[in-house]
């Protein structure tokens, strides 16, 4: 290798720029290719020092990528991108499936960082406010036993302030009687300045976030807890400072500063749990984006080395060893393996891989090494497809969340408004310490408003269900998709390729006359014919043959007639192959096996007569077998209360044979691909919501046309375009599942938009003392806060709950 | 129940009057103060220069809300919204499009650009991921 090759620094040139390149510069690694020898390496470096701002350029041949730094206010990526092209070579910025990978670990830092802040900051809160919380005590009996002064009732209407006075009290007055001996100043002042500290370091985003909004003449659940906790610092405040102004008017001066730091210690609390959860949410996206290996051993000039896997080009070897992580789509050319592809189609059993078959990047590879060529690379490998696929459908909102949009859009004013409205009830119907009262329950009502949990309640279900869909090889498109699967009525299946194998197979080979006990002979001869066909049923009958290990040989004198038959001589021998008609026309008389071809037909299978030197020697029979887990799902559809419809251009007969073995009740035969449509619009018009499930390629006008299109993931086409559910296997069963999934997720976004609304809307009357003329209920703003905090945090646990849904 | 006191009619006319500003200062007045950028093909802010080639390009600041908070384009032009965060609360991590798929997270004092071409006339709402703080992109013919 030649000396300008610096294994290992484009590494450490990336890691600086990860830290954010201090000093004005910024260090970028460009895949470039083309490049075959130390020349061509070295004329893109030297024309990559020559651009201005560039302070240092390394090309590596072998890891075919530039590693540049430079000033980014003197030149543009683009602009080495375009600097590298100019020499001849190609350069392209990393790939999209990169950027996904890299939005993620930001992201996942970000709400890391933020978990473990709130973290500190409630936990500090949190221990200053039960330190507050007792400090206050003697300050809160000292109160009560003046209310009664003041005629007020001594027992409070909240059930926490209750408890503090009866249990707490006492308690403390036995235990530290001290406390109650500081003088009333002393510890005022002392939670004066304890508050100031929580609420400027602990709870100072509340404040300035809510400012921010409030600029935009906007308001969220900032704005609700900056006026709560900033309304009763206020109070407290003038308490403190000019307790006359209350006392000269009728009023105790209390305080409320244990409130507004228990307040904030309990929202902060929430805010913890809210991020953790929030996280988990993601986390099948996640699992998805790491499925992608970083490096690739691939074969260059002859050597196996380890490039950054944005370098591979189209057609380049990569070799795999046992246990290792595929890292690209392509086709398998030596060696022989099972691969595990669980965690990209749900398959729990590996896939045997032989030369030839496709492998797909991000599934492992288990027990074999093999060698294999890249095909589809960055965006349009199956895994970047996939993520980009679940990207788009968590970015997607469901139709079902309009109201709460709508609801939360004007929210917050309202519960300002609620809170005014209380102040003013209280401080006009109540008679002893209106203001006081008032002003507690307004505050509650502040507080115990949570906009955060409408707000929550549709997305965080979108995004688990679509993971969970991930899991088990179903990418659901959308919530829209979603919420549409859930409620349909009908599912249509087309039959070839769905119901069935897709892949006609030989299912009887009944020999008669001189061939009754040589079916192998009467088979060899078949197959012998049929290679020179190119009918469809004719590749069955001679991989039929293939696979008895029968050598075949080549007709001689070859004629086939358009649906009827075909005729040729083998070693001498003259055989026809066809239908009756085919029979009659060269003298066979069919009859003696027409018994046995009138069943095999009403089994929906083809029958074809075998006449061997004019003489009839038995009947072949090939069918289009039912997948195996075709009849289960189907059974399970209707399990559902699902009606199932088979569309085909089978003839009735056939297509009825087929529906019965498989379970389904109606049928329609018949159909040309292009009336598939006006039979989904049939359905449609008889007033059903239907989903369709097709290959994809033949029934794409009718995915398109049905409620719910369901397309079975052929190949790396798996972002079908008509398609709003697309299976990774073609297995049936996962229908079964998408529609399932669907139906579960309606469920739990209706249980949460339920709690949400139910919860503000129960929350606020009782916050604001609707209740207390009749039960003396009344909330403190700390209960009021203590309930806030855990409304979100449930709904977006009653989410996460569809992770562990079992969907089998 | 006794007839109300000079205080307690004050309280009532000054919780009206606040009720009334409150509903006033977040429906109507944040309506006709919403401040719009308008964005003409090939022309953009922030210094760019008019290359024929490359789309429109308007910076949203994210702070505690959008601004500007609505963006007039031409339909059928690709158009770049670049998103600079400048705030760290949760509610603004995420600027979601949902007419055209995107959820994006917008990493804190950073700029995240957007690539978007509305189809037809119209108006496309975006918001961040919980739907607190809301936008808009008007394209027109």
């Amino acid at each position: 290798m030649s000396t300008s090759l610096k294994p290992g620094a484009s590494e450490a040139r990336t890691g600086k720029e990860a830290n954010g390149g201090a000093i004005g510069t910024e260090t970028i690694r460009i895949p470039v290719s083309g490049m075959t020898c130390a020349a061509c390496q070295s004329r893109v470096q030297k024309t990559l020092a020559k651009q201005p701002g560039v302070s240092d350029a390394a090309v590596n041949l072998m890891m075919k990528s530039a590693t540049v730094t430079y000033d980014p206010s003197a030149v543009t990526p683009d602009g080495l991108v375009e600097a590298i092209r100019s020499t001849g070579y190609g350069a392209d910025l990393a790939n999209p499936d990169q950027t996904a990978f890299e939005e993620q670990e930001a992201r996942d830092r970000a709400q890391d960082e933020e978990y473990h802040d709130f973290r500190r900051k409630a936990i500090v809160s949190g221990i200053i406010g039960v330190i507050a919380m007792i400090v206050s005590m003697p300050l809160m009996s000292r109160l009560a036993a003046d209310a009664h002064g003041h005629g007020a009732s001594g027992e409070s209407g909240d059930p926490f302030m209750r408890w503090a006075m009866r249990v707490l009290d006492p308690f403390f007055r036995s235990a530290t009687p001290w406390l109650y001996d500081v003088p009333v100043g002393v510890t005022t002042g002392l939670l004066l300045a304890a508050t100031i500290g929580v609420m400027l370091w602990a709870g100072r985003h509340f404040y300035t976030r809510a400012w921010a909004a409030f600029r935009h003449h906007s308001a969220d659940m900032n704005t609700l807890v900056a006026v709560g906790t900033g309304a009763a610092f206020v109070y407290s405040l003038v308490a403190t400072v000019m307790p006359e102004f209350f006392t000269s008017r009728g009023v105790p001066a209390d305080v409320y500063y244990e409130a507004v730091v228990i307040i904030i210690a309990l929202i902060l609390t929430g805010n913890m749990f809210e991020a953790r959860a929030r996280k988990q949410t993601s986390s099948a996206l996640r699992a998805l984006v790491s499925l992608q290996p970083k490096t690739a051993r691939v074969v260059r000039f002859g050597e196996e080395v380890d490039a950054p896997v944005d370098t591979v080009e189209r057609s380049e070897t990569i070799v795999v060893r046992p246990g290792e992580r595929i890292p690209t789509d392509g086709q398998v050319i030596q060696g022989e393996s099972a691969v595990d592809e669980s965690m990209l189609t749900g398959e729990s059993l590996p896939v045997s891989k032989k030369p030839g078959h496709r492998v797909i990047g991000g599934t492992i590879n288990r027990t074999g090494a093999f060698r294999y060529t890249a095909t589809t690379l960055g965006a349009d490998s199956m895994l970047a497809q996939i993520v980009k696929l679940m990207r788009d459908a968590q970015g997607s909102r469901a139709p079902i969340q309009r109201l709460a949009d709508t609801i939360s859009g004007i929210f917050v004013p309202i519960v300002l408004s609620i809170a005014i409205a209380t102040f003013v009830g209280w401080f006009v119907l109540a008679d002893a310490a209106p203001a006081v009262r008032g002003f507690a329950a307004a505050v509650a009502v502040l507080i115990i408003a949570c906009p955060c949990a409408m707000g929550l309640a549709v997305p965080t279900a979108v995004m688990v269900a679509t993971g969970k869909g991930a899991e088990l090889g179903v990418l659901i498109k959308g919530g829209e998709a979603l919420q549409q699967a859930g409620g349909i009525t009908t599912m249509v299946l087309d039959k070839t390729g769905t119901v069935t194998e897709g892949r006609p197979t030989v299912t009887d080979v009944i020999p008669t006359g001189a061939y009754v006990s040589r079916t192998d002979d009467l088979l060899r001869l078949v197959a012998s014919l049929e290679t020179s066909s190119e009918h469809p049923l004719a590749d069955a009958i001679v991989r039929h043959a293939k696979d008895r290990g029968l050598a075949l040989a080549t007709p001689e004198g070859f004629q086939a007639v358009s649906g009827r038959g075909a005729q040729g001589i083998i070693d001498g021998v003259g055989v026809a192959v066809g239908n009756e008609e085919f029979m009659r026309d060269w003298a066979v008389d069919p009859s003696p096996m027409r018994d046995d071809a009138e069943r095999l037909a009403g089994e929906g299978r083809t029958p074809m007569y075998v006449a061997i030197d004019g003489t009839l020697a038995g009947v072949v029979a090939v069918a289009d077998p039912i997948k195996t887990t075709s009849t289960e799902a189907i059974a399970r559809f209707r399990a559902m209360g699902l009606e199932v419809v088979m569309l085909t251009g089978d003839n009735q007969r056939t297509a009825e044979a087929i529906a019965r073995q498989a379970g389904i009740d109606r049928v329609v035969a018949g159909v040309l691909p292009e009336g598939k449509v006006a039979e989904v619009k049939r359905l449609q018009a008889e007033g059903k919501t239907v989903a369709m499930v097709g290959d994809g390629i033949n029934d794409g006008p009718a995915i398109a046309q049905a409620d719910v299109g369901i397309g079975i993931g052929t190949g790396t086409d798996i972002a079908m375009e008509a398609a709003d559910v697309v299976l990774m296997r073609g297995d049936l069963r996962s229908a079964a599942h998408a529609i399932e999934l669907s139906r579960r997720t309606m469920r739990t976004m209706k249980q949460n938009l339920f709690w949400a609304f139910v919860y503000n809307v129960i929350g606020i009357p009782i916050a604001a003392g609707l209740l207390y003329p009749v039960f003396g209920l009344l909330l403190s703003p700390i209960l009021a806060s203590a309930a806030m905090a855990f409304s979100s945090v449930s709904v977006v646990t009653n989410s996460l709950r569809l992770r562990t849904a079992r969907i089998v | 129940m006794q007839t109300m006191t000079m205080t307690e009619w004050l309280v009532i006319l000054g919780g009206l009057a606040a009720i009334a500003w409150v509903n006033w200062y977040f429906f109507l007045a944040g309506r006709t103060a919403a401040v719009h950028a308008v964005v003409a093909a090939g022309r953009g802010d922030a210094g760019e220069s008019a290359a024929g080639s490359s789309p429109a390009q308007v910076t949203i600041t994210v702070d505690g809300g959008y601004s500007p908070q609505q963006v007039r384009v031409k339909a059928g032009q690709p158009v770049r919204l670049v998103f600079d965060r400048k705030d760290s609360g949760s509610c603004s991590e995420e600027v979601v499009l949902p007419d055209f798929g995107v959820r994006k997270f917008l990493p804190t004092g950073q700029r995240t650009t957007i690539e978007i071409t509305p189809p037809r006339a119209g108006r496309y709402d975006f918001s961040c991921g919980m739907s607190m703080l809301r936008g808009a992109i008007i394209a027109e013919d």
